[in-house]
This record gives structure tokens, sequence and C-alpha cells, in this order.
């Protein structure tokens, strides 16, 4: 019968061991690292005048809050602006800025531009190693006054050279967002 | 049947030459002390003989003293030999055992293996199945059974589903463990290595309460094979190449055991492949690994015994590349593309999003029998379950898990055997299980599911009542506790997005700001209880009727989901209110054997009360697009459907099969077809085998799925992409498809204990194109191609 004891005294040892490793550790809080929180485009007319800002925000992000979405101007028709995107994770404080982790994987990234109505061109003004566009330097030509459209969206491992659709770029989509403008 | 004779030790005072003694005395059951007839007793040293009357009794008169040697037999025992001395008149006991346990007579191959219920349905895979399926896994096999289906996330990652349930709805059963490994996801595959198995059975329904009471789906009990008692060594290993994924496996075990009843045996076993292909292209990123292995000892008795067993499971599993997408819109065009969006060449690199699982299993076993009253089992186990899940990620981060989980179970549970009457067995039984749940914060994303401590508590009494030779009845009643302490992060827009800070508020601890740290403790108490009979007739027919209720607690993902699931492209959300469900099942078997044919037919239905189910509700609007969300939410369902199987033998050596599954599940509070039910499904096969052929079998198979004709609505989503409502057919069916496999095998005899068997089989052999509405991965690329695997199995 030393088996049974043995075996006993093992179950023993299992039950203490079960007693003794119950804790209340307040597990740590996670504040997430990826997370985008704010798009914000740049609009710099060549000629001079005022820059147009446009942003997104959206701080509680995949929470059930909706982004925030804010134009701070109209265009003005038939002109050519320069373009810039940043990106921030504001849940950190300092904001972290996602943009430089972009750059460092332009390869693996790019953000696509598509734009509508009185909106006549977009071109890219940056290239990764490869030579193909990353989208954080951009133009716009606006056309005539009227209405029109622009939406920014980042996509993690695009098909890169792609045609510049959403559609052929494929990957995921990191940031998205369209604003509607008026040309004046 | 194998039996053992316990002498009631004998002394003796003088010594006599006289040869006039009677050696008289019983032969009785060592279980329930009845008496034993038509026992055969036979004197070796003078050939003297004679048989029990029907009280078992016996008498040989005339004996001289000295030793003798009794031959003891009975019609349904096999012969025991006993020495006895005899100086003068002598009464003793013969006790005879003539129970199936652990002494059981076991061939190693094709062993028999003993119902785990009377009155419900089930249904066994034995050892040759299961090796049919050694490069595959436990859910592939299963699906031989009727009424099992699987839920899969491509072809390496699959989920048994009985009667159209599963995940914590199937209990998994691992050599008497019950498995804890995180059942709760949907992508989650049991945590068991099919090679490991002498035998698995499927009970199909919540009847076994010996297992557990929250079966609404059935049990899968994975058994190992039983260890003879006697000196011997053997082994076998076996060599598995596959060409769909170019890989492949070889499993290798070992058993030494000795007539004192110990015994060990040791076990392993490796898979390798790459990239899986579906028959117009490669699976991009669809490899995996596993490594497992098992160890086992002990010394088994017939009135004692032990064993330890310890295993160890590993595998990662790569998953298919053009499934990871970012929005709805993404998910819009895979559908729509109807080709994964990321094909690149065959490659054996197992790349992110991918899996890493790790299983730990100690379990510590021993019983006792005592005389004229029962058997008592009392058992401690193990169990250390750890998922990494890796994400496509930014920066630095792909050797960073985006889910770092790691769950450890200890369980003690021991129960008690009466069976002493002829007539009536009881089983009791007692359960503890304390349960840990770390989510490890290194991961940089907020958990899924959080940390947690889970109580469990089970008590059951299960009894089985012989009313006459025909006919059994059963029943059995299981009460359970659990209680889960779980310490949370919400978002404070979730928390007041759910209205829990209405209800909940008295629960968070700590106010972060954006998050809150949430403290809930959930207490279920839940009663399970079966009733059914068994009636055999005299012309071979087999009639079963079987009622169970069973309730089942919700899960950690059903309580507490809350995030972003980037392979769905869905937001799901759990939800603190949810209850226990209530499941009533009926199942009823009807079986004949006919000389040459029989016919097996099992319909059932199950009324689930509170069903949790996880459905489309709304979409929500991130910074990466709209999501749909998919919320736990609890009404009435029913499922409805019959398992038929026949079997004809046309000649010697020609035999069909037939088998035909069908089942019907509806949401009966609203009237809609429930998500992820089983299409209908038939196989039918012909096999031609010819044992002078060195022991030639051949096996064709045609296996036609219909479509699933009734499933959940699909959901209409704002893309923003195309600035419209869109309709998401994200519930849409594959159409029906028609597969066909065959296989064959030889053996051959290499010298007296050593065999190889040769074995080729070829799955889709028509390299047919076709999706599978319970496989996940329908909605980004086509299923697997043709395979051929050739075996090779040496027994020695």
């Amino acid at each position: 019968m030393k088996t049974i004891k043995n075996i006993l005294l093992l179950a023993f040892i299992g039950i203490t061991f079960v007693a003794c490793s119950s804790d209340d550790d307040v597990p740590e809080q996670i504040n997430e690292e990826e997370t985008i929180t704010t798009m914000t485009i740049t609009l710099v007319p060549a000629g001079g005048g005022t820059s147009i800002i446009l942003q997104s925000q959206d701080l509680d992000g995949d929470g059930p809050n909706t982004p925030n979405k804010t134009v701070s101007g109209n265009l003005t028709a038939n002109t050519t602006y320069s373009g810039s995107v940043v990106f921030l994770n504001e849940t950190e404080s300092p904001a972290e800025d996602i943009t430089e982790e972009v750059e460092e994987e332009d390869e693996e990234h790019q953000v696509l531009y598509v734009a509508s109505g009185n909106i006549t061109s977009v071109s890219y003004d940056d290239a990764d190693g490869n030579g193909n566009p990353v989208g954080l330097e951009f133009t716009i030509v606006t056309g005539d006054a009227g209405n029109a459209s622009l939406s920014a969206t980042l996509r993690h491992e695009p098909k890169k050279p792609n045609d510049g659709t959403l559609e052929d770029a494929g990957g995921e989509t990191d940031f998205t967002e369209i604003f509607s403008l008026t040309v004046e | 049947m194998f039996c053992i004779a316990f002498i009631a030790s004998v002394s003796f005072i003088g010594y006599s030459q006289e040869c006039n003694n009677v050696l008289s005395g019983q032969v009785i059951d060592y279980h329930n002390k009845s008496p034993l007839d038509s026992a055969y007793i036979l004197i070796l040293e003078n050939q003297l003989e004679t048989s029990t009357n029907s009280e078992g009794k016996f008498r040989i008169p005339n004996l001289c003293s000295g030793s003798y040697t009794l031959e003891v037999s009975h019609p349904e025992c096999s012969t025991v030999l006993m020495s006895v001395q005899v100086n003068g008149d002598k009464e003793i006991d013969i006790k005879l055992e003539h129970h199936l346990e652990e002494l059981e007579e076991v061939k190693v191959v094709g062993n028999i293996i003993r119902d785990k219920t009377n009155s419900a349905q089930e249904e066994t895979l034995n050892l040759n199945t299961l090796e049919n399926y050694s490069a595959g896994n436990l859910g592939d096999a299963l699906k031989e059974l009727g009424g099992v289906s699987s839920l899969n996330t491509g072809a390496n990652i699959v989920k048994p589903a009985i009667h159209g349930l599963n995940g914590s709805r199937v209990l998994v059963l691992n050599d008497g463990v019950r498995m804890q490994d995180m059942e709760w996801g949907a992508e989650h595959a049991p945590t068991l290595d099919i090679n490991s198995a002498g035998s698995v059975s499927v009970i199909k329904g919540a009847s076994a309460l010996q297992y557990g009471g929250d079966a609404i789906g059935g049990v899968i009990v994975a058994e190992q094979a039983n260890i003879p008692k006697r000196d011997s060594i053997y082994g076998k290993t076996m060599l598995s190449g596959v060409t769909n994924g170019r890989g492949g496996n070889v499993v290798s075990e070992l058993t030494k055991s000795y007539e004192s009843g110990w015994f060990v045996k040791g076990q392993g076993s490796y898979k390798r492949m790459g990239d899986h292909e579906a028959p117009d292209y490669v699976l991009s990123n669809t490899g995996v690994q596993e490594i497992a292995a098992s160890l086992q000892l002990g010394k088994h008795n017939f009135i004692w015994g032990w064993d330890a067993r310890y295993s160890y499971f590993n595998t990662e599993i790569a998953i298919l590349r053009a499934s990871h997408i970012g929005n709805v819109d993404d998910l819009i065009r895979s559908i729509n593309s109807g080709e994964p969006g990321i094909i690149r060449p065959f490659t054996y690199d197992l790349q992110n999003p991918r899996q890493e699982v790790t299983h730990h299993l100690g379990k510590l076993k021993f019983y006792r029998r005592f005389e004229g009253l029962g058997k008592w089992n009392v058992q401690y186990d193990f169990q250390s379950n750890r998922r990494f899940e890796y994400d496509i990620r930014r920066g630095e981060r792909d050797n960073t898990p985006s889910i770092d989980l790691e769950l450890t179970t200890h369980t003690l549970s021991t129960d008690f055997k009466w069976d002493t009457k002829d007539d009536l067995n009881i089983l009791v039984g007692l359960m503890g299980r304390y349960q840990d749940n770390f989510a490890n914060p290194d991961t940089g994303v907020r958990r899924l599911i959080p940390d947690y401590e889970k109580i469990d508590f089970g008590s059951f009494l299960i009894g089985e009542y012989r009313v006459n030779n025909q006919f059994l009845l059963d029943a059995g009643v299981r009460y359970d506790y659990n209680k889960i302490d779980a310490l949370k992060f919400y978002r404070t827009s979730r928390w007041e997005e759910r209205g829990y800070d209405e209800e909940f508020q008295d629960l968070v601890v700590e106010d972060l700001g954006t998050q809150l740290l949430v403290n809930p403790i959930l207490d279920f108490h839940n009663i399970s209880a079966t009733i059914g009979g068994k009636y055999l007739s005299f012309d071979g027919m087999q009639l079963k009727l079987n009622y169970a209720v069973a309730q089942r607690a919700p899960n950690p993902s059903e309580l507490f989901s809350d995030g972003l699931h980037h392979s769905a492209a869905r937001i799901e959300l759990g939800d603190l209110r949810i209850e226990s469900e209530t499941s009533h099942k009926i199942t009823t078997t009807l079986e004949k054997d006919f000389s040459t044919w029989g016919v097996l037919l099992e319909p059932y239905a199950n009324w689930v009360q509170n069903f949790i189910v996880l459905e489309p509700t709304g979409v929500e609007f991130t910074v990466r697009g709209s999501f749909p969300v998919w919320e736990y939410r609890q009404t009435n369902a029913r499922l409805l459907g019959v398992d038929f199987s026949a079997y004809s033998n046309w000649t010697d050596n020609w035999t069909t099969n037939h088998k035909f599954s069908f089942v019907k599940g509806q949401d009966t509070a609203t009237n809609t077809p429930l998500i992820n039910v089983p299409a209908a499904n038939l196989r039918n096969s012909v096999s031609f085998s010819k044992p002078k052929w060195n022991g030639f079998e051949a096996t064709l198979e045609s296996q036609y799925v219909f479509r699933q004709n009734e499933t959940p609505d699909n959901i209409t989503v704002f893309s923003p992409q195309q600035q419209e409502d869109v309709v998401l057919e994200i519930n849409t069916p594959p159409d029906a498809y028609h597969l066909l496999a065959f296989r064959s095998k030889m053996e051959f005899p290499i010298s007296n204990k050593t065999k190889l068997t040769t074995s080729l089989s070829i799955n889709n052999l028509l390299n047919t194109s076709y999706r599978d509405y319970l496989n996940r991965q329908r909605l980004f690329a086509d299923d697997l191609g043709r395979n051929i695997t050739l075996q090779l199995k040496l027994n020695y």
C-alpha cells in the first residue's frame, strides 16, 4: 500500500500547489503601440496663401466611437497644392509619430490618394528604395470651382508598383478617410 | 474473456496419508459473490474432474492428502491454475473475475472498445482508421463518423463538430483528462496528436455525465490502447509522405510490459509540411510543423494499480496569407475576386500570420478494487496550454506575438463504481478544478481574453439497471459549479456603449482615463441529467432511446471578447450578462444486422434555450474603415437531424458502405437559420479485400456535400471606398461538391513478430476545385487539391 500513500501524497501536493498559486496580481495595462488615432493632411498652395488642413481623429482606436473629421477651409480653384501627411498615435503621451515607422518601412507601405470632382490630378512626390511612390509627399491640382472629394488610404504590404487604385494595390488598410471639399 | 482466480490463503496443520479427503467449495464471482455454474474443475495430478452445479458448488471425494494443482475454467473464461494443499476434508471458495477491464486480453491492433454509455448514440474509430489519418489530424479522422463534421480554418485547424455544434459544446477527453486548450476560439483546434490515441469514441450528446455536464454537442474520448499483462516488448514505426504540402510525418512507439503488471510506453511523432495547394494555385502560407511525444508508465493489477502519463504537443501553423485583411472593403475585394489576393511560389517557411501552441499534460491515476463492493479511481491531472498568435505588424514587431495566452489547469477527480449486483451498476464521482489564464501584456496589443481565475466543482451519480437480458435502463444526474474571477481592461467608450456603466459600475476597480480596470466575478450553477434505455431483440435488432438535459456556462470568449479580428474583418463583442445555456436532446438509435447487410438509423432533436450565438448586428467605423460588429447574443435554437448508415457484403471480397448525415438548425426566436450548420453529406464506398493477397484491401469512396441552402441573411454595410451601402456576402454558401478518394493497403510479414504494412491513398482524386461552407477560409481561397499519401508501417 506504499504506492497508495505515495499517490495520495502527490495528489495532496497538487492541491496545495493549486491553493498557493492563487494570487491577485493586478494585470498590467496595455496601450496599443500600433494604433493610429490621427491623420493630418496639410495642403500648401504653390503661390502662397492659406494652407488647408484635413484631419481625421479617433481617440478610442478600434473602440465604438466614430472618427472625427475636420476640414479647415475651402480650396482655391485652378491651384497646385503640395501635400504632406502625418500619422499620430495620440493614445500615448506625448503622441507617437507613426509617420516615422512608415518612412522606415516605406517599401511595405503606401498612402494612396483618390480624388474626384474638381480636383483634376494627384501625383506622388516621394519614392521608396525601389523607386515606387510612398505617398507621404504629394501634389494635387484643383480645377474650376465646384465640389470635390479626396480620399487617403494607408495600406500595409500593398502590391508595389500598382496602378494607383485601391483595388490593384491590395494589402491591408491601416487608415482610411474620405474628405468632402469645396473648390471656390 | 480473461478471468483470474483469487484464492483465500489456505493453512494446513498436519499431514496424513489417508485418501478419503473431500475437497469441496464454491466458484463465485469476485464482484458480486454470485455463484458461477458450469465451472469446470480439473486436478492435474490425478486427472479427477468435476463441474459446479447451479449454486456454483462442487465436490471432489477420495483425495489423498497432499498438494494439488487445480485448473478452473468457465465457459466465458480462459483457464486459470491454482494450487491447493489438502489435509483432511477441505472447503474453498474460488473467486472468478469476469469483467472486461484493466486486465482485458487485448490485441495490440484492433482492440475491443467498451461503450461509454448504454443508451446514447456512440461510435468509435479504431486504430486502423486512426492510422490512415496519421499525417492529418483528429478532426479529419472523426468525419468518418456519422453526424460529425468540422469547422475549419484552412486544412490545419480542424475543430470537430458533433450534430452541428462545436467549440465549448464539444468536450475532448484525452486518456481520461478533459482537455483545457482554449476551445472557445473558432481558430483553436484540439491540441491532441491523433497518433497518441489507441481509439477515439464519439458520444453524440451529453449523456456521458462522468466526463462533464456541459457537452451540449457531445464528447470525444481518445483512449490509450490497453497494455497486456505479460512479458513482452513491441512497437511500431510509421512513415507517411504526402504530395499536397510536400511533406509527411513519422511516428514511433515502443511498449514494454511485464507479467507482474508493470509497463512503460513511449511514443513520439513529428510532422512537417509546406504550403498546401488548391487545384489552381498555391495556398500561400499554409504550412505546418507538429511535434508530439508521450511517456506512460505504471503497474496494473486486478486489485489495484496506478499509472502516470506525460504528454507534450507543439504545433506551429501558418495561416493563409490572403485571409489576413484590413477592413470591410478589403473583405469585399477578397470575396468578389474569387481568388486569393496573394499567391506566392511554394515554400516550407511558416510566416505571419501564424500560431504556435504548446500543450503539456501530466496525469497520475490510481485505482483499487474492493471485494464485493466495486472499484475506486482517483486522478490528478495538470495541463498547461500556451498560445502565441503572430500577426502581420508594423515596425519591428513581426516576432512579437499579438496574442500570448497561458492557461494552466489542475484537476483532482475521484469516482467509485459499485458493480456488485448483476443487474445494477452505480457510478458516483467528484471533481475539483482550478484554472488560471494569464494574458501576457508584452504583446503590445489589448487583450482579447482577460486574465482570469476559474474554479469548477462537479459531482455526478449514474446508474445502469439491467431489467432482463434484453432490456437495459440507465439514468444519471450531475451538478456543476463554475466561478470565474476576471480582471479586464475595458475601453471607457466600450464600457459605456455596452451600457455596463449603468449595470456593472460597482465592478470597476480603477479608472485609468481612457480605460477601466474591471473585476467581474461570475457564478454559475448547472444541473444536467440523462435517462435512457436499450433494447436488444433476439433477432439482432438494437433500439436505443436517450434523453439528456445539459447546461453549459458561458466561456471566457462569450463573456469577455472585445476586439477586432483581422482574419474575419469583424469586431467581436462578448457580453457580461450572458447566462448558461440549457439543452434538451433526444436521440434514438435503430440498428439491425442481417446475415449479409445491416442498417443504422439515428435521428435526433436538440432544443437549446438561451443558445449563445455570435452574429452580425451592425457596423462600427474606425480609422481603418468600417467593420461589421458581431455580438454574442442568447436565443432559442432547435437542431433536428438524422444520421443513416448501411453496409452490404455482396460477396466474400466485395463490400459497400453508405452514409448520409443531415441536420437542420433554426433560431426559433427569430425563425431564421443558424449559422455554421453543416450541409447534408452523402458518402458511398465500395471495397475489395482479398486476405490471401497479402491482406490486400482497396476502397473507392465518393463524397457528395450538398449546398447549405439554409444560412442567415447577408448583411449590408457601408463601404467607405464605394461611398454606398453594399451587401457583404459573408453568409452566401458555396456550391455543392463531389470528391472521390481511393485507398489501398497490403501487408508483408517479415518475420514471426515483424510486419510491414504499406498503404496508398489519394484524396480529391479528380483534383476538383471546391469550397466548403464550414471552412472559414472559403471567402478567400479554394480548398485542397489532389493529395497522394504513401504510408509504410512496421509493427515489431
